[in-house]
Order: C-alpha cells, then sequence, then structure tokens
C-alpha cells in the first residue's frame, strides 16, 4: 500500500499492523526516514507532490519492487507538506519469505524514492527558504540497480 | 478552458500554483503564459522540466480539451 499524509505518524504502530497476521512472510524489514535539523540550518522541511500523479508513480516502482524480490507485501508511507526535524518523513517496510530479498528491496525502494519520486522539496532555514535538488550520491545509488 | 498546475520552484517564479487558460494544445498554452510572464515563459522552457497532460508525461505538442489538466513538472526532488 502507499500513501502520501500531511499529518505526523507512527513508523511502530505502521510495522506493528503491516506484521499482524502473516503466516507466511519469514523477514520484515523497514526504513524509517527522519528531518534533520542540520544544526539549525532547517528548520521545517517542505514537501509538495502532485496527488494522483506521485502516487502512480511510486505505485509502478513498488510493483517492479514485488516481482524483482518475490515480495509478500510492502507498505510506503510518505510524508507531504510541512514537516518539524526529528519528525518521520518516510516509512518503507518490505515482507518476503527470507531477509535477503526484504533487505534490498527496502534499498531498492528507498534509493528510488529519494531521487527519482515526483516530489518537490523545500528548506527553510534562517536565511529564507530553498528548494533543493537531489545529491549526486542520491543517482550514484539509484543507478545500482539498473 | 484546460486547468494549468506549477509545481516546486515554478509556483514561486509564477506566484500562482493553479489557474484556468483558453488553449487548443500545449504549444499554445506555452506561448499564451510567456506573453503574459516572460520568466515563467522561461522557466517552463528549462531542461528538466517535464509536462504531464492528465496525470501523463507527453513529450512534445499535445491537444488539449475542455477539461484537460496540464501539470508543469520541474526537475523532482525525490522525498
Amino acid at each position: 500500500m502507499i500513501a502520501l499524509t500531511d499529518q505526523p505518524f507512527d513508523p511502530g504502530a505502521l510495522l506493528a499492523a503491516f506484521a499482524k497476521d502473516r503466516r507466511e512472510t519469514g523477514a520484515i524489514a523497514t526504513f524509517t526516514g527522519l528531518a534533520r535539523a542540520e544544526q539549525g540550518q532547517t528548520h521545517v522541511l517542505e514537501l509538495e507532490a502532485y496527488p494522483g500523479f506521485t502516487e502512480a508513480a511510486i505505485g509502478k516502482i513498488a510493483e517492479t519492487a514485488r516481482s524483482r524480490f518475490e515480495l509478500d507485501d510492502l507498505l510506503i508511507t510518505h510524508r507531504i507538506g510541512r514537516i518539524g526535524p526529528g519528525e518521520p518523513i518516510v516509512f518503507v517496510a518490505t515482507a518476503a519469505s527470507h531477509r535477503r530479498a526484504a533487505f534490498e528491496a527496502c534499498d531498492f525502494l528507498m534509493d528510488y524514492l529519494k531521487s527519482r519520486a515526483p516530489f518537490w522539496k523545500k528548506e527553510h532555514g534562517p536565511d529564507g527558504a530553498r528548494w533543493i535538488e537531489p545529491r549526486p550520491e542520491d543517482h550514484a545509488d539509484v543507478a545500482r540497480w539498473d | 478552458m484546460a486547468r494549468v498546475l506549477l509545481f516546486g520552484p515554478l509556483r514561486d517564479v509564477a506566484g500562482w500554483r493553479e489557474r484556468d487558460a483558453e488553449a487548443a494544445s500545449i504549444t499554445a498554452l506555452k506561448a499564451l503564459l510567456r506573453a503574459e510572464d516572460a520568466r515563467l515563459g522561461e522557466a517552463l522552457a528549462a531542461p528538466g522540466v517535464q509536462v504531464a497532460l492528465d496525470q501523463a508525461i507527453v513529450r512534445g505538442d499535445a491537444a488539449l480539451g475542455p477539461r484537460s489538466e496540464v501539470a508543469f513538472l520541474p526537475p523532482m526532488s525525490g522525498g
């Protein structure tokens, strides 16, 4: 399932719900991304999505992950709107029969989300606001899977 | 009448997020927006700006219907 939300979420609660009532899944890997304060340089992070389009684009890559890593299931929850330091931005959970597939799928999904997902990100700091683009490392990370 | 949506830095350039515009094609729409706001016209023509028509990326020109939704998408930042 893929969800965008403008409300804070609890990664622990998401994991508990995701892990419930599974009989054939042997492994669940999760990743939680938090907004960094950057030593006071970032007061608020603002994430913008294109409703419908962004979910569809993430859905396509989720389907790729599902078949490539033979996942039982996956969950992606992503914040949009204004996010304060320390708040979770993204939560990814992948369920598979065995750990390697779960780990790799989680890594794959995060590399995509950090570099190619249709979001626009603005950092509000003490000197005003600026739009952020992916770092070269983000592009290199996602290229590992091509 | 097409619905026009701007995202990311394009909104800051234009000073609006969403509006209606009368244009028969994407090329005509870009020309209209450029005529009204040269800075926005330049920003829309910048490399890496993609156009989505009814939520699907289009390359080149396409005809617009009365209820078309056209979104201008600057380079995406990831989450």
